[in-house]
């Protein structure tokens, strides 16, 4: 059996001291190829958890394991480049810089490993190509529909081809249309570079294109009960 | 700097991108720092050049001498050359005299070197190598050489005659030769010895010798022997001293110009400061998305502060390419003095000084490095996933807890405005500003909460969201106003001071000028004087109801300084004390000897005080005066004495005067005097006569023209500061938009949004132009009462320019909320739906 991509132990966070934890006793595995929706109220915690999930933020109790290594054992530094390295993110607020045309944006990551020009330029059109916006590659974010940044968003958060990706609401600014298609580029292309992936969402629609759904409680997470 | 190409990649796109998107704001503030350098630079390189020539034509005249003495202008008696030529560790004296003369129809002078042509072929060789086989020409009694620079100033060729003055009677003399330019650069004439003591009265006499000792004597100890057996008033000098003088004298006039080159680089920094950091806060958002992808906090912290450095870098190399372009056309069109008057250097040459060059091009960065380095470290720190989420940062903890930070900065500032010069350089003055100036502004953001908090709440939607605005980003405001309160706090510093001196130096002249006239002799001249009986003439010319004269001349009390201006005037003790402008006087009349009144310079530099005796050297014997007073004297930076002419006369047999003052009687117009004066003496048409109040307006214009550099680098600094303010209203605009968005989206009209705009930038620009100027009349303080004090040796009385201040106040407000409207109606031109929608 291989290391699962990411596994979570007892996990607990709390905002502050005198409140109590938003959640506790958080579970999970996650190997490679699978592909989970984690479901949940308003205010639970699900953004909370994906920070942790990523080291942008640290729990107040329990581990968090990427690739087999436990998180709170790296310093920022070395935390920043696992997360380079393994981690691919898309957000509901879509989060590209609005000054790089759509090809420097999703070459970021490249960028960032020092991925060689040929090799960057290759893998960048390729996912350009995969997520169907390979004719706008010159043109800035600014002067793309909200389907279109989320497809840049996407293509960057996999261009690197990471262990596991994070999306949180990657639908929740867009149609219906628009929606549908996103999370099904997105599971493919999670399934097709062969990684992991969690998907953050209130919708039941969107967590129906994930292999499993969860669901975060205060007291952890729970497989959804079918109707 | 970038650790990896990936990372170095990043770094160029993120610095193409800001640069494309903020270009008016990065040339603004690559301008500011180049302006810093340029003047540093400039002002470096033009007094390196000043300082260079001075020293190498002291070389030339001093030579290969190990020892100078020196006696006054008058002279020595020829036996103490006759005594020293006769010493065996002497192996080489020439003696000379050395004389500003003044010449018939001119009102300058021309410095006159009588020597001895074969003894100074030893010691001044280069002067007498070029003059060659002409040197038995030399001994014809009415025979001058003139350097080539003398003979343009004259326009004399040879064969010419020059008409020199003595007394009142004109002599002339026969230009033999021109020197060549490289034999002696500056203006210069040289006569035989014996024709020069001749010519100029002087028989018997000499004023300099030049001594060169044989290898192995010890020339210090050897110099301090001599220095004891010469004669009172004679001094063995060491002719570094000589250029050293030249430096002294000069270096609180350089440190100023350098001074004003910090303020400028100072102001560059805060400019940085507050760029770097409202941009840091405009692209939060876009920083913590790479930090999500992976850049590591060192990473973004040294991309920041290498965005900051490449302003540095960008401007230094401007500003040392400006500076060396300035210093060779102040050198080419104007002076090398800079405007100090002290160092009268022609053909002073640009020179390469490629060390010094790349010392202020690293300066400019490290400045730049400095203003980036705070806001590039604070925005490492953002937790990203806060400010991912729209969170603002710990801006404002940061902010609020710096107030600590502040107060001991203004307490240090305060107590080092207390301490003394050092090596004549008000060094703690400037740290003690330095000080005061950051303690300040870090105190900016507190100060700002609990003047908003006394805000009331008046229910009228604009002003009163326009206030909770500014109180919940003080901050943001802290920021935008540093740079304005910095640069109009200096202004107004220096316009304090700048305005205080001008007004006791008005009093001054109005107290040392209360005659109709003033006439004299060519300024710092040796030779031309009245006689006794000349001053009676000049008394009883027509038109003239009283005079009174003066005899001004200079006296050496110590090696290592610039010579003291003796000024005898006043009939006696009580009309001196009565007419100077006293700072201090003793309580009691001197007793036992004649009374002097020591200038602030004098005090400051010998260390004198009111009440003790000192010795000044008069007709080769050290006579002894109590000092009774202090004045203020404005016209000479190296100390001056007075005394009454009737002890002045008891002391030498002198009664000779070189200066006057003429009152008229009642219906005679100045011009009519000036003609009746003019006949009075021989060489009438070279006297310099200037009714009080056309002199008074004379000096007070040259006063002017002295601050103009000092008063546009203050306006080019404000304009800095309000760039500064305009780049913080944009960049708050822009971050607004969406908040401008949602406004409009609940109700809000347009113009509810620009009136709200309008009186945010009316109260905190108000709010910053007080700051600024309360806290430029605390700067104005020290720098009136200690940098002042310190680097002239003079004092000047406090006065605040309040109308000039209160306008230009009132523009700087109106400029500062015309701006933040501006950068508002551009973010709110965007329409609310977009605005409301984009996240950036």
């Amino acid at each position: 059996m291989t290391e699962p991509v990411l596994r979570l132990k007892s996990l607990a966070k709390r905002y502050s001291k005198d409140r109590p934890a938003i959640f506790e006793g958080v579970d999970l595995e996650l190997r490679q190829g699978e592909y989970l929706a984690i479901m949940g109220e308003s205010g639970v915690g699900k953004s909370t958890l994906l920070n942790l999930l990523a080291g942008l933020d640290t729990p107040d109790h329990g581990q968090v394991l990427l690739e087999g290594i436990d998180l709170a054992l790296l310093d920022d530094d070395a935390t920043t480049l696992l997360r380079r390295r393994a981690v691919g993110f898309v957000f509901q607020a879509f989060h590209v810089l609005p000054y790089l045309s759509v090809e420097q944006n999703v070459a970021l990551p490249l960028d960032l490993l020092g991925c060689p020009g040929p090799e960057r330029g290759r893998r960048t059109r390729e996912m350009l190509g995969a997520v169907g916006i390979d004719s706008l590659a010159k043109r800035h974010t600014r002067e793309l529909s909200g389907g279109e940044v989320q497809r840049v968003a996407i293509a960057r958060a996999l261009v690197h081809r990471p262990r596991l990706v994070l999306a949180d609401e990657p639908t929740g600014n867009l149609d219906t249309r628009s929606a549908a298609q996103i999370l099904a580029l997105l599971r493919a292309q999670v399934k097709e570079n062969a990684g992991a992936g969690i998907l953050i969402t209130h919708s039941r629609t969107a967590a129906d294109t994930a292999d499993r759904i969860l669901v975060l409680e205060a007291r952890g997470l729970h497989p959804l009960e079918k109707p | 700097m970038i650790a990896d190409p990936g990372s170095a990649r990043i770094w160029l796109i993120l610095l193409v991108a800001q640069i494309r998107e903020q270009p008016a704001r990065f040339f603004a503030t690559v301008a500011a720092l180049a302006l810093g350098v340029a003047l540093g630079s400039s002002v470096y390189l033009v007094n390196t050049a000043a300082l260079n020539e001075f020293g190498l034509a002291t070389k030339r005249l001093v030579g290969e001498a190990d020892i100078v003495i020196r006696g006054p202008r008058e002279g020595f008696s020829e036996t103490v050359f006759v005594d020293l030529a006769r010493n065996p560790a002497v192996i080489a004296s020439s003696p000379l005299l050395e004389l500003e003369v003044a010449m018939a129809g001119r009102t300058d002078t021309l410095k006159v070197l009588g020597l001895d042509p074969f003894r100074a072929a030893v010691l001044q060789p280069a002067i007498i190598g070029e003059i060659g086989e002409g040197v038995f020409q030399l001994f014809s009694s009415d025979a001058i050489y003139l350097s080539s620079s003398a003979a343009q100033r004259l326009t004399l060729q040879r064969g010419d005659l020059l008409q020199v003055t003595v007394g009142s009677s004109s002599k002339a003399l026969r230009v033999l030769g021109i020197l060549s330019e490289s034999t002696y650069p500056q203006p210069l004439a040289v006569m035989d010895i014996a024709s020069a003591q001749w010519t100029f009265d002087l028989v018997g006499r000499l004023n300099r010798i030049d001594v060169r000792l044989s290898p192995g004597t010890d020339v210090e100890a050897f110099r301090r022997d001599l220095g004891t057996r010469l004669p009172a008033g004679v001094l063995a000098v060491a002719p570094q001293i000589e250029r050293d003088r030249a430096i002294t004298v000069t270096k609180a006039y350089r440190v100023n110009l350098n001074m004003l080159a910090l303020v400028a680089l100072f102001t560059g920094a805060f400019l940085v400061f507050s760029t770097q950091s409202l941009s840091v806060l405009r692209r939060r958002k876009s920083l913590a998305l790479l930090r999500a992808l992976g850049v590591t906090q060192g990473q973004l912290r040294r991309a920041l502060l290498g965005e900051g450095l490449i302003l540095g870098v960008i401007g230094s190399m401007l500003g040392v390419s400006l500076g060396a372009l300035a210093a060779a056309g102040i050198l080419k069109y104007l002076t090398a003095d800079l405007g100090n008057g002290q160092l009268r250097t022609a053909g002073a040459t640009l020179s390469a000084a490629p060390v010094q060059m790349l010392a202020f091009f690293f300066i400019g960065i490290i400045v730049a490095g400095i203003g980036a380095w705070a806001p590039a470290r604070n925005a490492a720190r953002q937790a990203p996933a806060r400010a991912l989420k729209g969170g603002d940062g710990n801006y404002e903890t940061a902010a609020r807890t710096s107030w600590r930070l502040g107060v001991v900065l203004m307490l240090f500032g305060a107590a080092m405005a207390w301490l003394p010069p050092v090596g004549g350089l008000p060094l703690f003055g400037y740290a003690a500003i330095a000080a005061l100036l950051l303690g300040a502004v870090l105190l900016v953001p507190v100060i700002t909460l609990r003047g908003l908090g006394l805000a009331p709440r008046t229910h009228r939607v604009v002003f009163d969201t326009a206030v909770s605005q500014l109180r919940e980003n003080v901050a943001l405001s802290a920021l935008s106003l540093a740079s304005i309160i910095v640069s109009f706090s200096l202004m107004v510093a220096m316009a304090i001071m700048i305005y205080s001196f001008r007004v006791s130096f008005d009093h001054w002249l109005v107290k040392l000028l209360p005659a109709d006239m003033q006439l004299r002799e060519p300024f710092g001249n040796d030779t031309a004087f009245w006689s006794a009986e000349q001053q009676t003439q000049l008394r009883t010319a027509p038109g003239v109801s009283r005079a009174e004269f003066r005899r001004t001349r200079q006296v050496l009390l110590d090696p290592a300084r610039a010579p003291v201006t003796l000024i005898a005037r006043g009939a006696n003790d009580a009309q001196i004390a009565a007419d100077l402008p006293l700072i201090s006087a003793a309580a009691a009349p001197a007793a036992a000897s004649a009374s002097a009144w020591i200038s602030e310079a004098l005090q400051d530099l010998y260390g004198y005080k009111v009440g003790e005796r000192m010795a000044i050297p008069l007709a080769g014997r050290m006579q002894q005066f109590e000092i009774a007073g202090v004045w203020r004297d404005y016209a000479r930076l190296s100390g001056s004495i007075v005394i009454s002419r009737p002890a002045y006369s008891a002391a030498t047999g002198d009664n000779t005067a070189n200066e006057g003052s003429i009152w008229l009687d009642p219906g005679t117009s100045v011009s009519t005097a000036e003609k009746s004066l003019r006949l009075r003496v021989g060489n009438g048409d070279a006297l310099e006569i200037t009714g009080s109040t056309t002199l008074r307006e004379r000096a007070l214009q040259s006063f002017d023209r002295a601050f103009v550099i000092t008063y546009a680098l203050e306006v080019i600094a404000v304009l800095i500061g309000l760039t500064g303010v305009s780049f913080a209203a944009s960049s708050t605009a822009l971050a607004r938009r969406a908040e401008f968005g949602m406004l409009r989206h609940i109700g809000m009209l347009r113009g509810q949004i620009m009136g709200m705009l309008a009186q945010e930038g009316l109260l905190s620009s108000a709010f910053g132009v007080a700051y600024g100027l309360a806290l430029g009349m605390a700067l104005s303080l020290v720098l009136v009462y200690v940098v002042n004090r310190q680097s002239f040796n003079w004092s000047i009385d406090l006065a605040v320019p309040a109308w000039q201040l209160a306008a230009l106040s009132a523009v700087l407000i109106a400029a500062a909320a015309c701006t933040a409207i501006w950068s508002g109606r551009s973010a709110l031109s965007q329409d609310a739906v977009r605005a409301v929608r984009e996240d950036w």
